[in-house]
This record gives C-alpha cells, structure tokens and sequence, in this order.
C-alpha cells in the first residue's frame, strides 16, 4: 500500500504518562497508527480515552513519554523545542474546539499572524490571508473581531489561520464542538474540500458519528489505545 | 523579521492603551524626577558660582586672625592703610588692592531710616570687590584723602530711602553726620550666603575711621590679581610679605589668612554638586522603582497572555521570537516612557527654575542618560518575563484559562 516512499505519519509503541509516582496516570498506552498523504481520518472514541493527547502528540505541542514518531520518515520525537516549532510552522495547521483566535484583533491579523512568523512581507501576507477567507466563505468580514463574529465564523477564521500557510497536514480537535449542526455541516464541507480539492491531509477529533461520515477512515479509542480502525466508502454528496 | 516584531509589539501596545499607559507611568514619573533634579541642581550651581564671582574675579580677601569668621581677629593686631599700601608698592601681579572698614549704621532721609552696613574703601575697592556705578560718580582722591563726607549707595539703598528716585546730591544721614550721596551702585542681587548685597554704603575709609568706628583699623584687605596671574601666585608674594611686616618668624604660623574668593566658589559650587548628585541618586531610586512596575506589569500581561503565548507557539512562533516580541514591547513602552519623561521633565524644570530663580541650563547628558537608562530598564526588567513566557509548553499554554 506505501510503496517504498515512506507513510506521511507513522506512530509506533507511543505511550504518554502524566504526573508521576502515585499521580502517575498513563493517557496513552502504545499507540500504533501509520497515516497516508490524502486521508481525511476522523478520530473518535469515548471522552478521556486520549484523543486529545495523541493529537497534541502529532501535532508536536506535546512530546510522548516513549515509542516513535515519524513525520516524512523523519524522527519526531527526539527534536529539540524550535526543531518542532518550525515543523509546526512549515507543515502543520491546527484547529481547535475553542478557536483560540487572539482577541480585539482583526480576522485578517488574525489569519496573517503564521505568515508573520514566516517573515512573508506586507503585501503577500494580506493577499494570502485574504485569499485563505475567502476560501472559507469570509470575504467581507476581514476587518472584524472575533467578538463581532459567531462561533461559525470564528471557526472558519481559525480554519483560515492553519491552513494560510499550505499545511500538509490538518489537525482539529473537535472542531465542531461548540458549533450547531447546521454550522457543524459547513466546517465539516469547508474540510472535505480542502482536503479533497488541495490535498491537505485532515485529522479531526469528533464524538458526532454524523461528522465522521465526511471522512474516509476511522479511528477508533478505547483506553489509549486504537481499538478498530476502518476505511470507508468517502461520501460523495454533501447533504 | 525585527519589524515584524516591532510591529507585532506596536499591535499588542495599542490593544492595550490603558495597560501600557500605567505600565509607562513609573519610568514617565522617574525619568522626569532625575532629570528635573539634576537640572534646577546645576541651575542652583550656576547661580551661586555667579553670585561668588560677583565679589570681584581674582579676589583675595586678607583679614587678621588665623580663621575666617567671628573671633576669628582675637589677639591678632588690625591692618592699618600702611599695609595696604605696602601690598601695593612690593607685590607684583596686583590689579587693584584696597582697604575695607565696615561698621553697622542707621541711615536717614526725611522720615525714613534703615539699618545698613557702612562701608569705607578707596577708589581701588570699587574695582576690586568688582562694584560698577549704575549712575553718578564714586569719590574723587582728594575727597578719598580728605576723608569727606560723601558716599556712594547700593539700590537696596535707594528703593528704601528714596523710594527709586534720584538720589545724586541728596544729603543722607548716617549715623550722627550727614553726607552726600554722589553715586548709585549697579545691583548685585542676593549673595551666595543668602545676604542682601546691594544694602550698601561706601564711603572714604578715612570717613569711616574718624566718623564711625573711631580708629586707624582695616578690617579687611581686597588683592586683586591681574588678568593671568594666579591669584595662587599673588597669595602667596602677599603672605610673605606680611608675614615681614607682622614680623612673624620662620616656625610661627601666621596671624593672618588670605582667603581666595575663588576656592570659596569651588567650596560651594561643590557642596550644590553634591547636593546635586544625592537628588539625582533620589530620583534615580525612584527611576529603578518605576522598572520595577514595567517588570510587575509585564509578568502580569504575560499571565495573562499565556493563552495568546500558546496560541503563538502553536502555529510555529520559535521561543526566541516570544522573547523578543516581549522584549521589544517592554523596551518600546520604556523609550516611550522616557520620552515623555524628558518632555514632563522640561516644562518641570523650566517652569521650576523660574519660580526659584535660578537659571535653566538645558543639560543634554542627563537626558539622554535618563532616556538610555529607561530603554535599559525595559530590557532588563522586560527579559525575565519574555523569558517565562517564551519557555511555556505550547501546550501548558493552551491549556491555561
Ligand atoms: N495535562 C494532563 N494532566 C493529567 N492528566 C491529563 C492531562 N491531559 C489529559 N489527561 C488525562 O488523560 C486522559 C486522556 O485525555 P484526553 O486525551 O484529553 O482525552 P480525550 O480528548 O479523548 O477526551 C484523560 O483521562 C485525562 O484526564
Ligand atoms: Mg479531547
């Protein structure tokens, strides 16, 4: 199924321990999950069975406590602090449950702020922002706070923000949770998009088995570890 | 990518006007302190060391005894006019030597009195205790010799005994005789003890002598140097001199003192300085006090920030990139800080100064001092909670509420 090339992301035997001694509590315990460029994965599983850690562990916010992490082939785990940091800059988009945009900023600023990061000029920085919300559906609002939009559209703006800088890889972590499911429909439409007409790789955490229909495998946990794990036929409507 | 910072950092200061504004106050409040101490301190200076140089430049003043002040003449034997010309016939380097004679006396005209000082010198003592007339004339050498009644008045003198107007060729009462005022001192303003200098009346020694204090005495003796000469130099040609005439020997110490107006100059000129330095050491505190508020702030806006931190972190911001957005924030809001310190502290002085009536000397070094030190404050007290904030896990940071 790889060919020789190898998997754009391979965990293998990754376990996480938080606290220590009597607190100690083990959140994943050998994870293996090997993922190919193109796939929409939805993550899923009962809440504190370790979604969330193995997201932050994939998207380098967080380090496992053992086992391997390989991004393109390349070692993950044992990178330094700014190693991990520039991984995150160049290849990575996150999107959160919260949206996490900073506040009293503008949703263009908002969008702008990996390009600035990146050391990308004036100019190219606005037109690239502009471009990624349009793409989710915001043209007209880049001079509004997020206090001045919904929930739907401050997701939208975060989704704008990770993927502005051409991410190989998408992760959100339910990023529907906070929305109703009329504007969960849109993000969940706004993601197959992406990853269907540009390619990115989309790996969403989601309770809603509604909204794990939208991608083309699921992973299941189960106590920190994947209990089933299967393909399935890619809806092609978007009703 | 410093102008990215920088403008990152201009963001975030404008986000939070009023937070940058209280962050601000503490150096606004301390730069303003120390430069405007400083300032009115070198005004405070500039006056005294004016007001000594007033007494005449070069000046020596040789009186009897062994120290200056009262009592100081106890046992000492009083110069006589003998001396004075003696100093001027054998010392060289001399621009102008003269006796001096004071005796406290009361002064009238019409109704009104004042109590002054009566001074008697010669045509010399004009030149060396540097008075200039501001009109008519001082005493001619045949009414100096004649010891007649005539004399020459300070502005004090005039305002309170004839109200401003002309007094050339009054007659004025001093003490039991009458004489004629024939000259108007230009004012010489407060003295660096505080005294009234222009409460003045000059007349011949000789009037004094005989009229007032009723001796041969000279109680004081104003050398002169010329223009050149160290007054260092003429010191000491007068000391030896006397020393001769006073017939002191070899391991005897003198009976005498010679006082240099100019070493009483750097006496107190330095004694402002140092005044001046502990105010500014004051202000100072109060310059470190107000670093310590931007660190207290800063620490508080990055706790604060902790989320935005790892929001930063998140989408790819390196841990030296934090650090420096947080830095430049903490070193933009002191410079500015300091900016309008110097401002405040300008309108401060000036105004200050014209109400202590010293002059305003513009000091470039301790603004740009003050306005370099607020910039260092930022960058030290800015470091250590642009540190924190860099070193967060992004994911500790998220994670904050
Ligand atoms: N920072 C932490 N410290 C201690 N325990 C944690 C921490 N984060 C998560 N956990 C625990 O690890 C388990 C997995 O959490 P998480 O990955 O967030 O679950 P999910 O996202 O699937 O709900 C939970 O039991 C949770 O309580
Ligand atoms: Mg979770």
């Amino acid at each position: 199924m790889t060919g020789t090339a190898p998997p754009l992301i391979e965990l293998a035997g990754i376990t996480k321990t938080y606290g220590s001694g009597q607190a100690a509590f083990q959140a994943l315990r050998g994870v293996d999950l090997r993922i190919e460029a193109g796939e929409f994965v939805a993550v899923m599983g009962p809440s504190g069975s370790g979604k969330s850690t193995v997201m932050n562990i994939l998207g380098c916010l967080d380090t496992p406590s053992s086992g391997s992490y390989r991004f393109q082939g390349v070692h993950v785990e044992t990178m330094d602090r700014n190693q991990r940091a520039l991984l995150r800059r160049h290849f990575l988009g996150f999107v959160f449950q919260g949206f996490n945009l900073l506040g009293r900023t503008s949703a263009l600023e908002n969008v702008e702020l990996p390009l600035l990061y990146r050391g990308e000029g004036v100019a190219s920085r606005h037109a690239a922002a502009r471009k990624a919300l349009a793409q989710v559906g915001l043209d007209g609002w880049e001079d509004h706070t997020p206090a001045e939009l919904s929930g739907g559209q401050q997701q939208r703006v975060a989704i704008a923000r990770a993927i502005v800088t051409n991410p190989t890889v998408l992760l959100a972590d339910e990023p529907t949770g906070n929305l109703d499911t009329v504007r969960s429909r849109e993000i969940m439409e706004l993601l197959t998009e992406l990853n269907r007409q540009h390619g990115i790789t989309v790996l969403m955490v989601t309770h809603e088995p509604d909204m794990a229909e939208y991608a083309s495998r699921q992973v299941h946990f189960v106590d920190g570890r994947v209990a089933h794990d299967h393909q399935q036929p890619a809806r092609t409507d978007g009703a | 990518m410093i102008w990215n910072t920088l403008q990152l950092a201009l963001r975030e200061i404008r986000r939070n006007l009023l937070r940058s504004f209280l962050t601000i106050l503490g150096i606004v409040i301390g730069v303003a302190a120390v430069i405007t101490m400083v300032t009115l301190g070198n005004g405070a200076t500039k006056s005294i060391s004016d007001q000594v140089s007033s007494l005449g430049s070069n000046l020596l003043m040789v009186r009897p005894g062994q120290r200056m002040g009262p009592g100081g003449s106890a046992g000492a034997p009083m110069f006589k006019i003998a001396d004075v010309q003696a100093i001027a016939a054998q010392v060289s380097g001399v621009k102008a030597v003269a006796p001096e004679t004071r005796k406290s006396a009361s002064v009238v005209v019409g109704s009104r009195n004042w109590s002054t000082v009566a001074t008697g010198g010669t045509r010399d003592y004009f030149t060396a205790a540097g008075w200039t007339l501001s009109s008519g004339r001082i005493f001619t050498e045949a009414e100096e010799r004649g010891g007649k009644a005539v004399c020459v008045i300070g502005s004090t003198i005039q305002r309170e005994l004839f109200g401003g107007g002309d007094p050339l060729g009054e007659m004025m009462r001093v003490a039991d005789f009458s004489c004629q005022v024939i000259g108007v001192l230009a004012s010489k303003g407060q003295s660096a003890f505080g005294s009234d200098q222009d409460d003045v009346v000059i007349m011949p020694i000789r009037t004094v002598q005989r009229r007032l204090t009723g001796n041969q005495d000279v109680r004081t003796i104003l050398v002169s140097a010329d223009d050149g000469v160290s007054t260092d130099t003429v010191k000491a040609r007068v000391e030896k001199l006397l020393r001769e005439r006073r017939k002191i020997g070899e391991n005897e110490d003198d009976n005498f003192n010679v006082l240099d107006t100019k070493q009483i100059a750097q006496a107190l000129s330095s004694t402002t300085r140092v005044m001046t330095t502990l105010l500014g050491a004051v202000a100072a505190v109060s310059l470190l006090v107000g670093g310590i508020g931007i660190m207290n702030i800063m620490l508080v806006s990055v706790t604060e920030r902790t989320r935005e931190i790892g929001i930063r972190l998140a989408i790819g911001a390196l841990e030296h990139e934090v650090l420096l957005q947080f830095l430049i924030e903490a070193v933009v809001l002191s410079s500015l800080g300091g900016l309008v310190g110097v401002a405040l502290a300008t309108g401060a002085s000036l105004g200050l100064s014209s109400l202590m009536n010293i002059p305003y000397l513009f000091n470039p070094g301790i603004n740009v001092m003050s306005f370099g030190i607020s910039a260092l404050i930022g960058v030290v007290f800015g470091f250590f909670p642009a540190r924190r904030a860099a070193r967060l896990d992004p994911i500790d940071a998220l994670r904050h509420e």
